[in-house]
């Protein structure tokens, strides 16, 4: 064997080896978190954790409830402001739109995707807690709410466009017109990588801290409706791992459960409705 | 939307004879007449001066070589070049003496069907496929009797009556095709256009499609697209053959591919380019 193909092999095996020494890293690393997270919420959770308010300091015991309430309000007000403005504008973008609006609605999206959360927060506390003078609920969903809208936008738009001309053309050549063309083939062929995206954005926001530490600041009871300061999960994580106390760390870890398997299995249900369905074939 | 030219007076004589010469000479009746028709993409011009005439309940194809402006010709008649940006139409194309740019363009499309290269089902079940022209035009009566009748024409239902509820998707590609087909003829076209049907089919689904449009003619008038010169002699009555976006012979199928009058016609027949 020569030894420009003993190098050649050496070269092969050797990328072969790291990149796959690479995969195993990233996967390893998520399984940890997992397993730790697991570990340490698992033995702290119990079913006062979803029952009960938090304790007052020094008293053992207690729960979230008000935390996990809290969350899926601010998630529901996130999800109303957030998916009809990011599908529709999607649709503006992959459907009606061409050259320089397109242009410009894109970057802008790219742009406010990349902008940090806790300026998305700084941005809310200016719009929506100044004016009306205290935290609330309102002022969390809409920060959020502003932080899902590029993240639907942006993928709702590809998978809008990954949908064949073949299929539009086919609508319109029965007489569709356009918006009927849209409504009732590109996005039922789409909706499956529609649906996806946006639970994408959900569980992305979901977990956000940065943007609810001066909106819906936090609260240790509960928060009736939607305009006084509301407990959420990230924010009670972020407390509680904080705090000098063993028994808040451990609440914390049971939050942090919680919260993972909230976004767990809002992905299993919805894979499960996506599954059934007729899905365009890859071609 | 194209400006229109003020109606041209020039007179296009079709070709008169039946081309079988099966059928006693009955006068021909035109559905669509395509009358000094110049296409542009942007500043490209693709058609020249296109004049034909189409013959109600006749096959009539185009053929030519690739980017000969067969398929752009073919997507005027229902007016699909629109949604490609920077199409431009000059001149006239009639249905039943009435100008299609002055039309409603979906009211056309109902009349003027298209079945495309591949086929192309939505991802519905079959029935849905069928069903959805009529939906969409609002169509009163019976929707499971029209489907029905479709796809007896579409010679499909025989394969499909016991998975109308399952993903069209599930079907073969000729199947899907003669899908495609029923799916058109739901609405009941007068004409129906034909992309090259059958490119992506294998050679028992493109007979089966041939058989079809040749009965499909007492049902619409059908034009169609091929690069298949076999398939045109098979299955037309009239053949049109285009070069370069010009419209080079226009006659009875079986005069073209026998006597055609044109040099450069009888070189595209016997294979010397294209």
């Amino acid at each position: 064997m020569s030894n420009r193909l003993r190098w050649r092999k050496f070269v092969s095996h050797f990328m072969l080896t790291m990149t796959g020494l690479c995969a195993l890293v990233a996967v390893s690393v998520l399984f940890f978190i997992l397993g730790y997270l697991v570990y340490h919420g698992g033995t702290s959770i119990s079913w006062d954790f979803f029952t009960k308010l938090p304790a007052p300091v020094g008293e053992a015991g207690g729960g979230m409830a008000n935390a996990i309430v809290g969350s899926a309000k601010l998630l529901l007000l996130a999800t109303l402001l957030g998916v009809p403005i990011g599908f529709f504008g999607a649709i503006y973008l992959a459907e009606f739109s061409g050259g320089t609006i397109a242009f410009v609605v894109r970057y802008a999206a790219d742009l406010l995707n990349g902008v940090p959360s806790i300026v998305i927060g700084i941005f809310a506390y200016g719009l929506v807690v100044l004016p009306f003078k205290h935290f609330s609920t309102l002022a969390g969903g809409f920060a959020l709410g502003l932080m899902m809208i590029p993240i639907t936008l942006r993928s709702t738009e590809e998978f809008l466009r990954a949908v064949p001309r073949e299929l539009r053309e086919g609508a319109m050549a029965l007489g569709a017109s356009q918006w009927r063309t849209i409504a009732s083939v590109v996005v039922p062929a789409a909706y499956r990588g529609i649906l996806t995206a946006i639970l994408l954005a959900f569980a992305r926001v979901a977990g956000e801290t940065a943007p609810l530490l001066f909106t819906a600041l936090g609260n240790r009871f509960w928060s009736p409706g939607w305009n006084q300061p509301t407990a959420s999960l990230p924010v009670m994580i972020f407390t509680y791992a904080i705090a000098p106390y063993d028994d808040w760390h451990r609440q914390a870890w049971a939050a942090g459960l919680v919260l993972l398997g909230l976004i767990l299995i809002i992905n299993i249900v919805a894979r499960v409705i996506l599954s059934r369905g007729v899905a365009v074939p890859r071609t | 939307m194209a400006s229109v030219r003020p109606a041209v007076s020039v007179k296009i004589t079709p070709p008169l004879s039946t081309p079988t010469g099966r059928e006693p000479q009955a006068p021909l009746l035109m559905r669509m007449t395509v009358a000094k028709v110049n296409f542009y993409y942007g500043p490209k011009q693709v058609l020249f001066d296109i004049n034909l005439n189409i013959a109600s309940n006749k096959v009539t194809s185009l053929i030519g070589p690739s980017g000969c402006g067969k398929s752009t010709l073919l997507r005027t008649l229902n007016r699909m070049y629109e949604t490609v940006r920077n199409a431009r139409l000059e001149g006239e194309i009639l249905i039943d003496e009435q100008n299609i740019l002055a039309q409603d363009v979906t009211a056309l499309r109902r009349r003027v069907g298209m079945v495309f290269q591949r086929p192309n089902p939505f991802p519905k079940s079959i029935f849905d496929n069928v069903a959805y022209g009529l939906r969409i035009n609002g169509v009163k009566g019976s929707i499971a009797d029209a489907v029905e009748k479709s796809l007896r024409h579409a010679a499909l239902w025989d394969e499909v009556k016991d998975q109308l509820h399952k993903s069209a998707y599930e079907l073969s590609g000729g199947q899907q095709q003669r899908l495609c087909i029923a799916r058109a003829l739901a609405v009941e076209p007068e004409v129906l256009l034909l992309d090259e049907p059958c490119s992506a089919l294998d050679p028992i689904s493109t007979a089966k499609i041939e058989e079809l449009l040749v009965q499909l003619r007492d049902l619409c008038t059908i034009v169609i697209v091929t690069h298949n010169m076999q398939q045109a002699a098979r299955v037309s009555d009239f053949t049109a053959f285009l070069l370069t976006g010009q419209l080079i012979e226009f006659s009875p199928t079986p005069q073209l591919f026998t006597t055609p009058s044109d040099a450069r016609t009888e070189a595209y027949i016997t294979g010397r380019f294209g």
